[in-house]
């Protein structure tokens, strides 16, 4: 018990962001129409791609010696990137093709 | 603290939650990616040039390692994204966000490794909980994706759920076990090694089961993982724009998959216990429909639909396979010059993920306010001339109305029987999804044009040529 209140008292502010962050995600999400479902979902898979900046902290703080960490840290940067760059990518390319499309005909 | 650091790290967060927000509408939905993709830009050079522990520019140690690491990762997932075909978007978003999963597992096993030996609970918790979401985030993933792109069939045994729960409890309890053992001075890498074992085990036996259709869901579902292992890294480092960006897509990506599986009326215990309309489900229905298929020809089908004054595409995932796309636009385009009404009904879950349909309309180059879903277009039935269904089955089946014992009983569908002429497209007379079978195709409105959706789309647009 003692050590949930640490827990808490030590990382009141990441508590309080955690809780905000989950009601800002339910208020984005909810109200979208499903037509932008599937590039949602894929922008949302870039976004956490975030995870790359966990891996470059790891990585820059390596020792020069210490092989494991560095290889291990060198393939989470490759695949952190692959994570941000082909989510990114791949939703452009998706929300690209939602022009709009003047239409035949109409008032103008 | 780096001041100009946290300011870049919180211009990343703000370009998070602008990109998604602007994502929630189709015109500025482009403009979201780009600023959602500037926040992380922001986020990395922040990471790279600046330190937490001292003030102004400071390169990264193995900035050349770091640097050659992004370049590689850079070249691949570029070429990945800009070259999957449109049909193939779903597996090439399952796979990438495998490839995050796994990022934040190796941070995990890296951290753990150099705090080895006593550790803080308030510390171990983040480190273990990155490890086992991650893990299962990219097994699950990788399953998702080889199913997707059909390297993988579907794979039940009895009592798979008790198993799953009993490699979940099993999980926790090596990571309890893992803990104290490392707290007490004793060796806890075999603990370790079994929380990695047992969670790629659990992500493999987690995704197995369910079936195709539901795979959005999963997908969706896994996405958030991956979100929520993002942020126990922010946890780890004290940092905020991983934790934001992470909670971010964790919420989300669980509303989504809430919204998902209303839009299928199923509920996400079924979905996750891979109880889809399979073979049980079958059985129950039983018996078969009364009345005969009535065959018709393409060039019929063709007169049909240049006198009618209103056209309702309703396209499935038949439509994605045969890549008929642009040639469902070519027909749309011919009816038009007609001065025929053009529409498609777009059903929540037609194809493989919530708005595949949408997308792959898109690309060619189809109007998105042609584009009607499903409680706007339903009404419209009423005054339609010819629905023309290219490979749709459960959506269109009024089993989902009229037959309590039917597996997808009470999902909502499009309510074509209401229009004057349904033509159905299809391969065969082969049974949709959910395997059941569809009276749709016994009403005397329907008729039934066989062959690959594509084909049959392309004598429709030669047809229309000649008539």
């Amino acid at each position: 018990m003692e050590e949930i209140l640490n827990f808490i008292g030590e990382n009141v502010i990441m508590i309080y962001l955690v809780i905000l962050m989950v009601f800002v995600g339910i208020e984005l999400i909810g109200h979208v129409p499903s037509v932008l479902h599937t590039p949602l979902m894929s922008g949302a898979n870039a976004i956490h791609g975030v995870v790359l900046v966990g891996a470059i902290y790891v990585l820059k703080n390596a020792e020069a010696d210490d092989y494991i960490s560095l290889s291990v840290g060198f393939l989470g940067v490759i695949v952190g990137t692959l994570n941000v760059i082909g989510g990114f990518v791949v939703t452009d390319r998706m929300l690209e093709m939602f022009k709009k499309k003047p239409v035949k005909g109409a008032k103008s | 603290m780096n001041s100009i650091q946290e300011f870049l790290f919180l211009l990343g967060s703000v370009g998070f939650i602008l990109g998604l927000k602007y994502m929630g509408k189709p015109d500025s939905a482009r403009k979201g990616n780009l600023i959602a993709a500037a926040g992380m830009a922001f986020a990395v050079i922040g990471i790279l040039f600046f330190d937490n522990k001292e003030e102004g520019i400071v390169v990264a140690n193995n900035i050349g390692l770091i640097l050659g690491a992004i370049a590689i990762g850079t070249i691949i997932g570029w070429l990945m994204a800009k070259k999957v075909k449109m049909t193939s978007m779903p597996e090439m978003v399952s796979l990438f966000n495998g490839m995050g999963g796994l990022c934040a597992a190796l941070i995990s096993i890296i951290e753990w490794r150099s705090h080895e030996g006593t550790m803080e609970m308030g510390h171990y918790l983040p480190i273990v909980a990155g490890l086992i979401i991650g893990t299962v985030s990219f097994t699950g993933s990788m399953i998702a994706w080889g199913k997707l792109s059909g390297k993988i069939g579907d794979y039940r045994f009895p009592g798979q759920q008790f198993i799953n729960l009993f490699l979940l409890v099993a999980v926790l309890g090596a990571a309890w076990m893992n803990f104290s053992a490392a707290n007490s001075g004793e060796d806890s890498m075999m603990w370790f090694y079994a929380i990695i074992g047992l969670a790629i085990i659990y992500g493999l036996l987690f995704v197995f089961p369910i079936g195709g259709a539901d795979m959005p869901v999963v997908i969706s579902l896994l996405n958030s993982f991956t979100g929520v292992a993002a942020a126990c890294g922010g946890f780890l480092y004290d940092n905020k724009v991983m934790l934001m960006g992470g909670i971010l897509v964790g919420s989300a990506g669980t509303i989504l998959t809430v919204v998902m599986c209303k839009a299928m009326n199923r509920s996400l215990t079924n979905v996750l216990i891979g109880a889809v309309g399979g073979n049980n489900s079958v059985a129950s229905t039983g018996g078969k429909p009364g009345g005969t298929v009535r065959e018709v020809q393409a060039t019929d089908v063709a007169i049909m639909m240049k006198y009618a004054s209103k056209v309702i595409v309703v396209p499935g995932y038949g439509l994605a396979v045969a890549q008929a796309q642009h040639v469902v636009h070519e027909l749309e385009n011919m009816l038009e010059e007609e001065g025929v009404e053009v529409k498609y009904a777009i059903h929540p879950v037609a194809g493989r993920m919530p708005g595949h349909m949408n997308v792959l309309l898109a690309e060619s180059n189809v109007s998105y306010d042609k584009l009607v879903e499903m409680e706007h277009i339903n009404p419209e039935f009423a005054t339609t001339d010819v629905v023309l269904v290219v490979g749709a089955n459960d959506v269109v089946n009024p089993a989902a109305k009229t037959d309590p014992s039917s597996p997808i009983y009470g999902m909502p569908i499009l309510d074509v029987e209401n229009s004057k002429q349904i033509i159905v497209l299809k391969r065969s007379m082969k049974s949709g999804y959910a395997g059941i079978d569809n009276d749709l195709f016994y009403n005397p409105k329907c008729g039934m044009l066989f062959g690959d959706a594509k084909d049959s789309l392309q004598k429709l647009v030669n047809e229309l040529k000649v008539v």
